[in-house]
């Protein structure tokens, strides 16, 4: 093994590339995009951090993984303790090291940034994550702490409630997982297509916790199956992690025609319900020509999903520009790579439908870039008199999600904002006392990386809460 | 794992399914129904809680065999389980005393109407229930039905029991008799039998709520699939319903999203082993 690096010697490796599928021939399949580092990409590539003092990727990561730590395991080719580091600091590394927006958070601040690349966190990350995977048997086995004999109740299997349950197991509270659906994973599993996120790294990450000693109970709609109150009763504290789960309507005409999709349905259809695969019972209307509506990660899976379920014509229709697109700019590229169009600066304005009320068209309206607004985003402005119209068969919304009132209609005491979702204080407390909620419930549609910080943050502050109960 | 206890045949392809859900049994209400995933690889197929016992912790389904996934669902024997059951999902019945109160049941619709009639009974309510279908064995708990209503009519198609014709027909009798005329009226069933009921009862104004079974998926709220338009709204059937006012729900658009996988759905029956193909198509006409 080779001697320490000197600085120099660090700057001088070139950022690495990730091994892809090639765009032909993965429209026509739904495996993974990007294929993982081989062993000596990921140790040269984590040898191009310098270690430097101040850290930023540390306090760039809303999980505050100790970046430098494992990269440097990596770098000496010691991969046991590269896993042991960053298995410790985050629940579900394999599922981040794919869909983080590393780019944003890591990786923007990391040193190496201003002069040149960033070193690859996601995709070391990823490699040593799914190294874990398949070496259980060298990786570092935790301990089961000792039982402190609480209960607590986490309402959602996503991200939040995932990286909750392993927080609070770590430390000895008894943990139970209620999920709405019949499998666990919430986003993870319904939301985010295969080919960016294969579900059998869910299934592996989730029996990670199970072996920690985490209770799972699917079917369970709490606000409905059990309220929030009768949680409280039994268990000393709850995390509410249930997500964003309403799909905000375009409000347009055309919308009930047949062909038309929320996101939430078309990525559940595929993702949970597994319409991909031809021996499954799931249908779904493979359009020639499909329209997606939105410029988010959602938009991007949606519109990469129609191409690869047979689509000739996948388009996105954004009402303002790429620069503004909330979505990953790995997504946007992989999309134009699978040959998706952009249609930029237009917004939908009724759905057109034949006459046994198929979709078969879209009308859009001409906009352009006014004043920024709240969000700091430019303003997209209707062009008076400027609309065009697209011959699509499949309409799919991807404009966003709102809090789903499921559970805080039943709960009239839990504090809400006026959108719906909850209140909580910056370590996850809500206004009654032991109830605790973060990820989308929250915020409104955010990220998987910022649901996991929100998790691992009140995990904290229930544990503080459930010791001062005594 | 969720255990069928019993699976009883009324009519045919029609069942009565007792299911062990303790959870559900103690939350549920007359109106609300559950998501069933039989297996795995199998579809969500909502169906509507005919009955609940909390004590003993079951469920009570009636579940008509009209397609692959619903065939899978019946042919569950006693001690086999169901992989999922998920609910009670939906509003609850606003159940009110109205006075007097018409129940009107078509097919599978009469099971969901059952625990609707008893509740509403149950609430003080003189319940005239009329019940419809095919011919005589596609008439489902009479007797049950018979139990909590004050009067029960029935009508067939083919008249091989009680009057010959359609429940419409005995719903407007039911109306023109100032006597007997109901303050309110529910409807579940097809959707054109539904849609019927609200034609016959909008003239003299009666309140009339339906029930509706459009396509589903997670039935919280989530996908939207099951949106239907009632007035000038979208709303979703699985939190916003399943029951609406009957006077303005759009049943065309309805009875169109309902088709929307129809070519699916032959496939899926051509893939059928013949025998099980046959069973459905019989009772299917």
């Amino acid at each position: 093994m080779k001697k320490t690096l000197t600085p120099k010697e660090r700057m001088a490796i070139e950022r690495v590339k990730m091994p892809e599928q090639d765009p032909r021939h993965r429209i026509g399949n739904f495996e993974e995009v990007n294929q993982g580092l081989t062993e000596e990409q990921a140790i040269r590539e984590a040898q191009r951090c310098l270690l430097c003092k101040n850290r930023p990727c540390v306090a760039g990561c809303p999980v505050r993984v100790r970046i430098p730590e494992f990269l440097a395991a990596l770098a000496e080719g010691n991969l046991p303790e590269a896993a042991r580091i960053l298995l410790a600091d985050n629940t579900l590394p394999a599922v981040c090291g794919r869909v983080c927006p590393q780019e944003t958070q890591c990786e923007q601040v990391c040193v190496r940034a201003a002069k040149g690349a960033p070193v690859a966190v996601g995709y070391l990350e990823r490699f040593v994550a799914d190294w874990a995977l398949t070496h259980p048997d060298k990786v570092h086995k935790e301990d089961r702490p000792e039982p402190t004999g609480k209960k607590v109740a986490i309402v959602g299997s996503g991200p939040a409630g995932l990286t909750m349950a392993g927080e609070l197991a770590r430390k000895g509270h008894a943990v139970t997982l209620f999920e709405a659906l019949h499998e666990t994973g919430g986003v993870l599993r319904y939301g985010i297509p295969e080919f960016r996120l294969p579900k059998h790294i869910v299934d592996t990450e989730v029996a990670r916790l199970q072996d920690l000693g985490v209770e799972i109970e699917c079917n369970v709609v709490v606000g409905k199956t059990v309220t929030l109150a009768e949680l409280r009763e039994e268990f000393d504290a709850v995390f509410v992690g249930n997500g964003a789960g309403l799909p905000v309507m375009l409000n347009i005409d055309g919308e009930n025609l047949k062909g038309v999709y929320s996101a939430n349905e078309y990525l559940t259809r595929v993702n949970l319900m597994a319409a991909w695969r031809n021996d499954h019972p799931t249908p779904i209307i493979r359009g020639k020509r499909v329209a997606v509506i939105g410029g988010g990660n959602t938009a991007m899976d949606a519109v990469r999903t129609s191409k690869r379920l047979g689509a000739d014509r996948s388009i996105i229709v954004y009402r303002r520009t790429e620069a503004e697109m909330p979505a990953r700019i790995e997504e946007i590229h992989h999309a134009k790579e699978e040959g998706i169009e952009f249609i930029l600066l237009a917004a939908p304005l009724e759905i057109l439908g034949n006459e046994t009320g198929w979709v078969k068209g879209l009308r859009c309206q001409r906009m352009e870039l006014g004043e920024p607004d709240a969000s700091g985003r430019c303003r997209p402005v209707a062009i008076e008199g400027e609309t065009f119209e697209l011959e699509v068969d499949v309409v799919v919304n991807a404009i966003g999600t709102r809090a789903n009132p499921l559970l805080t209609a039943t709960a009239p005491d839990l504090k809400l904002n006026k959108w719906g979702n909850i209140e909580t204080d910056e370590h996850g407390a809500t206004n009654l006392a032991g109830v605790f909620a973060g990820g989308d419930i929250v915020r409104g549609g955010a990220t998987v990386i910022l649901a996991m910080g929100d998790g691992k943050s009140a995990a904290t502050a229930i544990d503080a809460f459930l010791k001062q109960k005594g | 794992m969720f255990e069928v206890l019993q699976n009883d045949t009324l009519a045919p392809n029609v069942h009565r399914m007792v299911i062990r859900a303790p959870r559900i049994a103690k939350a549920r209400q007359p109106g609300q129904f559950v998501i069933v995933h039989p297996e795995a690889d199998g579809e969500r197929i909502p169906l509507t809680i005919g009955d609940a016992d909390p004590q003993a912790g079951t469920i009570t389904l009636f579940i008509q065999a009209v397609g692959a996934s619903t065939l899978k669902i019946v042919s569950t024997p006693v001690g086999g389980s169901l992989r999922d059951v998920a609910g009670p999902l939906g509003k609850p019945t606003e159940i009110e005393n109205w006075g007097r109160v018409a129940c009107v049941g078509g097919g599978l619709g009469t099971a969901v109407l059952y625990p609707l009639a008893k509740a509403l009974a149950k609430a003080g309510n003189e319940v005239t229930t009329i019940i419809g279908g095919r011919a005589k064995p596609y008439i489902i708990l009479a007797e049950e039905l018979a139990a909590c209503s004050t009067e029960l009519l029935i009508a067939t198609e083919d008249g091989s029991m009680g009057r010959q014709g359609f429940v419409t027909h005995v719903l407007q009798e039911l109306i023109d008799d100032p006597d007997r005329r109901p303050h309110a009226v529910f409807a579940i069933g097809p959707v054109p039998m539904m849609r019927a009921v609200a034609e016959v009862t909008r003239p003299p104004g009666i309140k009339t709520i339906v029930s509706l079974n459009p396509i589903m998926i997670d039935g919280t709220g989530m996908c939207g699939g099951c949106r239907v338009k009632v007035g000038e709204e979208t709303k979703f059937a699985c939190v916003d319903g399943p029951e609406f006012d009957g006077h303005l729900v759009d049943f065309g658009l309805l009875m169109d999203r309902l088709t929307m996988y129809r070519d699916s759905e032959a496939k899926l029956m051509a893939d059928l082993p013949e025998e099980l193909r046959d069973k459905i198509i019989k009772v299917k006409r």
